[in-house]
């Protein structure tokens, strides 16, 4: 059942939008853009790399993944919520998850798991600082 | 706390840091005589993690190399090379030699170096392994295993303030303060609008005073560095004018250096930006007249023999 899902998951999701199958999808924080299809799969915007005509460093023919992001963000009528998730951090990826249906991942919210330090490392807690 | 942080924190000080050399063959030879050059002119001098893809000695052991020369290192991390457990380990191995800055790159892709056939890693990002090094900071690996006592940490990244989308780069430079980041080195910048429009946004955002914006310049010698910086490193652009003033010029090198000290002094007095980065492709006397230009004096206090690494700069308690 689960690899059914996830078959169904991927026919749908892979011609649409590109889907990676990383089983902790964030196409709605990204203008319904996905992030693995950046070549360094970054999931926190673009690197220092784009060039001057807004493509790859990578893939110089490919248009940077976190720049369409950003147009579909602004352009697209898309709830303000999801704009909002944006500038979100977002976790590292789970590498057990890839090849699972993010589906129900989210259900199940097991796509949300995030290691312990990094759960307690809230911006409070980063604003607080340690101070010795 | 190291003089950078002290700096940076505690004072309005203008700060300067600098780019070590990659180290290859007789690495503490050549270090020492690279530390030399750079010996009481800096604040903190980058150990860079395999730059522009290449593979050199570690990091790690430059930072601690550096600091054995007397110098303050600053520890790159790139996302390229390391999954998360090598990062903690970089970040726990430099501590222990009392490492305290580090700054958190994403990285130049793999096909940038001479070794293009390599596996990339990006198990992180620069945003996620600043937040990382928060973690460690606080006294945690990512797992959530305690370390007793934690390291002291000055935690900075890097932005390019020159690549679109421009009006994005500042909430990338708000996202990283977030995630930690106290200090926030720049790549190299020929676009000074971009980077006026750039300071003033960081500015505007209200993150002047929280994190310090520290753009870089290049000292060469010529066009032909301009040519290759603009046509072989990524996320960088030299405009036709500023590779044509050095180019025509009756003495390229002179031009090159004045080109130079004009973009160092721009970049001093946008807001937000409280130092300078250097990086010298020359390596001539022109670094020392740079620094006298830009009104640094040398700093005598340093020595360029090897110090010894005493126990108590490896932890703060």
């Amino acid at each position: 059942m689960t690899t059914f899902i996830a078959t169904i998951e991927h026919v749908v999701k892979g011609p649409v939008w590109g889907c990676q199958d990383c089983g902790q999808c964030v196409l709605h924080s990204t203008g319904m853009t996905c992030p693995m299809n950046c070549p360094k799969t970054l999931r926190n915007g673009p690197c220092g790399g784009v060039r001057e005509n807004g493509h790859c460093e990578v893939k110089p023919e490919m248009k940077c993944v976190w720049l369409k992001a950003y147009d579909r963000t602004q352009d697209w009528p898309l709830p303000s919520s999801w704009k909002d998730e944006y500038n979100h951090l977002r976790p590292p990826v789970d590498n057990r998850l890839k090849g699972t249906s993010s589906w129900k991942n989210f259900f199940t919210k097991r796509d949300r798991w995030t290691p312990t330090g990094w759960k307690n490392s809230t911006d409070e807690s980063v604003a607080q600082g340690v101070d010795h | 706390m190291s003089t950078l942080e002290h700096k940076l924190m505690n004072t309005t000080e203008t700060v300067f840091t600098a780019e070590f050399h990659s180290l290859d063959g007789n690495g503490l030879e050549k270090a020492k005589k690279y530390a030399d050059r750079f010996q009481g002119w800096f604040d903190g001098v980058n150990a860079t993690d395999n730059t522009a893809a290449h593979a050199h000695a570690s990091n790690v052991a430059t930072a601690i190399a550096i600091k054995q020369l007397g110098l303050e290192p600053i520890l790159q991390i790139v996302c390229r090379d390391k999954n998360r457990l090598a990062q903690q380990a970089d970040i726990m191995g430099a501590s222990m030699f009392g490492v305290e800055n580090f700054v958190a790159l994403t990285g130049d892709d793999v096909t940038a170096g001479d070794e293009p056939e390599a596996r990339r890693v990006f198990d992180t990002d620069g945003p996620q392994l600043v937040r990382l090094m928060s973690t460690i900071k606080r006294g945690e690996y990512m797992s959530g295993r305690k370390i007793d006592p934690a390291p002291h940490m000055f935690i900075g990244a890097v932005e390019n303030p020159a690549a679109p989308p421009f009006e994005y780069r500042v909430q990338r430079v708000a996202k990283k303060y977030a995630a930690g980041a106290k200090f926030l080195q720049l790549q190299i910048c020929y676009h000074q609008d971009r980077l006026e429009k750039f300071c003033a946004g960081v500015r505007d955002a209200g993150l002047a005073g929280k994190i310090a914006i520290i753009p870089t310049v290049v000292l060469v010698k010529g066009a032909r560095p301009l040519n290759f910086m603009h046509n072989s490193v990524p996320g960088i652009d030299v405009p036709s004018d500023q590779i044509a003033r050095v180019e025509s010029a009756a003495n390229p090198a002179e031009e090159a250096y004045l080109q130079t000290l004009e973009f160092a002094q721009h970049a001093l007095a946008q807001p937000a930006v409280r130092g300078l980065h250097i990086t010298d492709f020359r390596n001539d006397e022109t670094l020392e007249r740079l620094m006298t230009d830009l009104g640094r004096v040398r700093q005598t206090t340093n020595s360029s023999t090897t110090n010894e690494v005493k126990d108590d700069h490896a932890y703060s308690a």
